[in-house]
């Protein structure tokens, strides 16, 4: 165990950094499940899915963050399939199917992750930019500037996010949906179609989310697996329906998990999230700021 | 009044930063017919739940037969004797209506299955779901689901009969067949909270009613007064 | 009764086979099929009785093997204690997490269940006296007589193991305990109020269902003469356990025992035939296809087609 103030505070710095892109990347999970009460655990697989669709499109010669704003409408697309479906052959029917809705995410995590392997092989695929391996140097710290690249993007969505859902008309509707439906449709307005958009743009958030994953590192369809225990942390510790708690709750994860990754090396980190998820359903099961 | 069979003392609940209930006191004694009236959104089931066990009240004691049972889980309080019905039907889709009671005779008076056949069959007759006694309960109609709701709770033996606007929506020839029958419920020395919304009701069965507003008790008395009390009246028909 | 003398009947046939002059193929394939008919009855009695969801098969399972290997190792103890502890242990990680996550909404239990895998296996790939992560060979003992090889002997193991798997299992769905499960599964509130103590008797399905998968995770490392993380914890027995049951059918114990012989047979004639990212492909389309047009499993396709119902 290596241990001195100027690793700890490098780890700190890569931990905010890391902690918002887990923010950015729980963001969707936080719109599908913490508001809709779709247990999506297809949420990663989706993302992952999103990755390979920037490495493709990166092929072409586009930066990755640009290929990951041109998903971004085809996944809304998706995002709506998948709602509707899962609507139709679930969510009508009640309790009774609970178990059912989320075996079928189950199902579909692992049909993407194994239709992954099979177009993609196991190899792990990455993409290039001009901001993807050199880091900025302040001081004796360095940062890479993929990091800050996710960062800043993360951030934008994150607080796009927040101020659509808290400003704009139909974000207030989706809300509302999530509080109290009954009273959304005494209102005259459609719950499911308001829960479709909102799952829509859950999904598309998710293409953008993708994108970063590619460059923040190397992807493997596997992925999907830890980050179920990433953004379900996220979620979980926000408090279910909190945008703003996500970002909290991604940089207690991010900060955490860079300090294990310093003081135990890699292969502790990804354990991370899953223990303090497992501590947060033992302790405070509703998070820090849930509903 | 002499001990009372239920006492709620101050209760209070809160959702995150909405409060649902306002220190809540009720008393009601052995034997009593009580009535819960309230707009909706006032409470009236949070309160409920809170009585049943399946929510945790944030302050305050509730008292059953003398004891405090806010430590209780639902299912212990239940065994102890307080049985309810929920508004929107739950029944136990799997199973036939017959099955639905042979749970609580299961698990809270702890009947051999052929008694505890022969005791629920009475049961459905009493309440007229004799002939669907087979019949899978998912295939019910919202009134007969209803009455499942009374029978599967009745079928726990309670002291305390909770019964949550089980007559929503009957008609008027329906409703008298759910009064007569918590009406002989009650003269068996059950003591009975009805809420409900439908005032000609609650008017006949209650020998006392309490109104509910936005968490709070806003009046207690006798059906008529409540009935007439302009507290009562700017509530439902909002201020 | 019917059942128990079929029940002894299988013993006795399958010990009779394991001492014939049957093909060694035969009690390799048998040998995966009586384990995950193991594992699907023991998902299936806290999955499909009470409605909660597991999807970390394979950590009670691997958690299994790995207590067999250290006691072994540390006490060189016999097949049998291996079992009897592998159980024990994998019921006490059963009791554990839903000791933790069954107040809650079935999803966190879910979660929960993946989080077990991803602990336990990093703990395992760090644990130096099972192997870490390269793994451990094992010096097996001598087989024990009357059997002429360990692929015979564990055979007859696992179909003694499949035996007891069901047997537990039929005995909760037709007692009190399976009518207590089957209020939780279908409205867990109104159960609570029908007197039905929904925590114990969710942690006594957990604990049992953990239990029997640790069980058959035992004779594993017997089996292979070998241990290690990558294959132990594999995800395919997560979702091997969970679709095996729900395409079989989950209200009866029958239902696992079908999905087991059907979902194993399917996956060893297109993993020899075609590949096996190809088989793991089929089990998820098939689970996908079932849930959502067959909820009630081959089973219940049965009874439509027969008008029992």
């Amino acid at each position: 165990m290596v241990f001195s103030f100027d690793l700890l505070f490098e780890a700190l710095l890569f931990g905010v950094l890391l902690g918002c892109f887990y923010a950015a990347v729980s963001i969707g999970l936080s719109v599908s499940f913490g508001l809709l009460d779709v247990p999506h655990v297809a949420h990663p697989a989706v993302m992952v899915l999103g990755s390979y669709f920037t490495y493709i499109l990166a092929g072409y010669g586009l930066d990755p963050i640009v290929a990951g704003v041109v998903l971004m409408p085809a996944f809304f697309v998706l995002g709506i399939l998948i709602y509707r479906f899962y609507y139709e052959t679930f969510e009508k029917r009640g309790s009774e199917a609970a178990v059912r809705g989320l075996a079928f995410f189950f199902g579909l995590a692992f049909i993407i992750e194994v239709g992954l392997i099979l177009g993609f092989g196991v190899d792990q695929r990455t993409v290039h930019a001009t901001y993807i391996g050199s880091s900025l140097e302040l001081g004796d710290y360095r940062l890479p500037y993929r990091m800050l690249v996710a960062f800043g993007v993360a951030l934008v969505l994150t607080l796009g996010l927040t101020v659509y859902l808290s400003r704009t008309f139909t974000g207030r509707a989706i809300k509302a949906v999530a509080q109290d439906e009954p009273a959304l449709r005494l209102m005259g307005a459609n719950p499911v179609a308001i829960k479709q958009w909102a799952f829509g743009i859950a999904t598309g958030v998710s293409a953008l989310a993708g994108a970063m994953l590619i460059i923040v590192g190397p992807v493997e369809p596997a992925m999907d697996r830890v980050y179920i225990g990433r953004t379900f942390c996220v979620v979980v510790l926000a408090g279910l329906g909190s945008m703003t708690g996500t970002l909290a709750a991604g940089l207690i994860l991010g900060i955490a998990e860079s300090v294990v990754l310093m003081m135990l090396g890699a292969s502790w980190a990804p354990a991370v999230a899953f223990g303090l998820l497992l501590v947060v359903l033992g302790i405070r099961p509703q998070g820090l700021f849930g509903r | 009044m002499s001990a009372p069979l239920l006492k709620v003392q101050g209760v209070s609940k809160h959702f995150g930063g909405f409060t649902a209930l306002s220190e809540v006191s009720i008393a009601i004694a052995p034997g009593e017919r009580f009535g819960l009236i309230g707009p909706n959104g006032s409470g009236k089931t949070t309160l409920i739940n809170c009585i049943s066990g399946s929510l945790r009240h944030d302050s305050g004691s509730i008292e059953f037969e003398g004891r405090e049972i806010s430590g209780l889980a639902a299912y212990q309080r239940t065994r102890k004797g307080i049985a309810r019905s929920f508004q929107i039907p739950r029944p136990f889709h799997s199973m036939s209506v017959l099955e639905n009671l042979l749970v609580p005779y299961e698990y809270v008076v702890h009947l051999k299955q052929s008694d505890a056949e022969q005791q629920a069959m009475e049961i459905l007759g009493r309440i007229g779901l004799s002939d669907k006694a087979h019949a899978q309960s998912s295939q019910l109609s919202q009134v007969e689901l209803r009455k499942l709701e009374l029978a599967r709770a009745m079928a726990a033996k309670p002291r305390l009969l909770i019964s949550d606007e089980a007559m929503a929506g009957l008609s008027g020839s329906e409703v008298d067949e759910v009064l007569k029958i918590l009406f002989s419920l009650n003269a068996e020395g059950i003591t009975i909270i009805m809420i409900e919304h439908i005032m000609q009701a609650v008017m006949r069965f209650s020998q006392r009613v309490i109104c509910l507003d936005a968490g709070k008790i806003i009046c207690e008395g006798a059906p008529a007064a409540i009935v007439a009390n302009p507290d009562v009246q700017r509530a439902y028909l909002g201020a | 009764m019917k059942y128990w003398v079929g029940a002894a009947a299988v013993v006795v046939i399958a010990f009779l086979t394991a001492l014939s002059g049957v093909n060694e193929y035969f009690f390799y394939a048998a040998f995966v099929v009586l384990q995950f008919m193991v594992l699907a009855t023991a998902w299936n009695i806290l999955g499909g009785y009470a409605g909660y969801v597991n999807f970390g098969t394979a950590a009670f399972f691997a958690i299994g093997s790995y207590t067999a290997v250290v006691l072994f190792k540390w006490l060189g103890a016999p097949l049998a204690v291996q079992i009897a502890a592998a159980a024990a242990v994998s019921g006490l990680l059963g009791f554990g997490v839903g000791l933790l996550t069954l107040r809650l909404r079935g999803i966190f239990f879910a979660i929960a269940t993946v989080a077990i895998i991803f602990i336990m296996e990093t703990v395992m790939m760090n644990w130096r006296y099972v192997g870490g992560a390269t793994g451990l060979q094992l010096l097996r003992p001598d087989v024990l007589q009357p059997f002429g090889s360990y692929t015979r002997m564990l055979f007859f193991v696992m179909a003694l193991l499949a035996v007891i798997a069901v047997s537990v299992a039929r005995y909760v769905q037709i007692s009190w305990i399976g009518r207590g499960l089957r209020a939780i599964r279908d409205s867990e509130e109104a159960a609570e109020c029908s007197g039905v103590p929904t925590l114990k008797l969710k942690l006594f399905a957990c604990t049992v269902s953990g239990a029997l998968m640790g069980a058959a995770g035992a004779p594993m490392p017997m089996y292979l003469s070998f241990i290690e993380p990558a294959s132990s914890f594999s995800l395919n027995y997560s979702v091997s356990a969970l679709a095996m049951p729900m395409i079989g059918g989950t209200v009866h114990w029958l239902g696992p025992v079908i999905g087991a012989l059907l979902l194993a047979s399917i996956q060893q004639i297109v993993t020899v035939t075609i590949s096996s990212e190809i088989n793991v492909l089929v089990i998820g389309v098939l689970l996908v296809l079932f849930v959502v047009f067959a909820p009630d499993g081959v089973l219940g396709l049965f009874r439509k087609f027969v008008g029992k119902r």
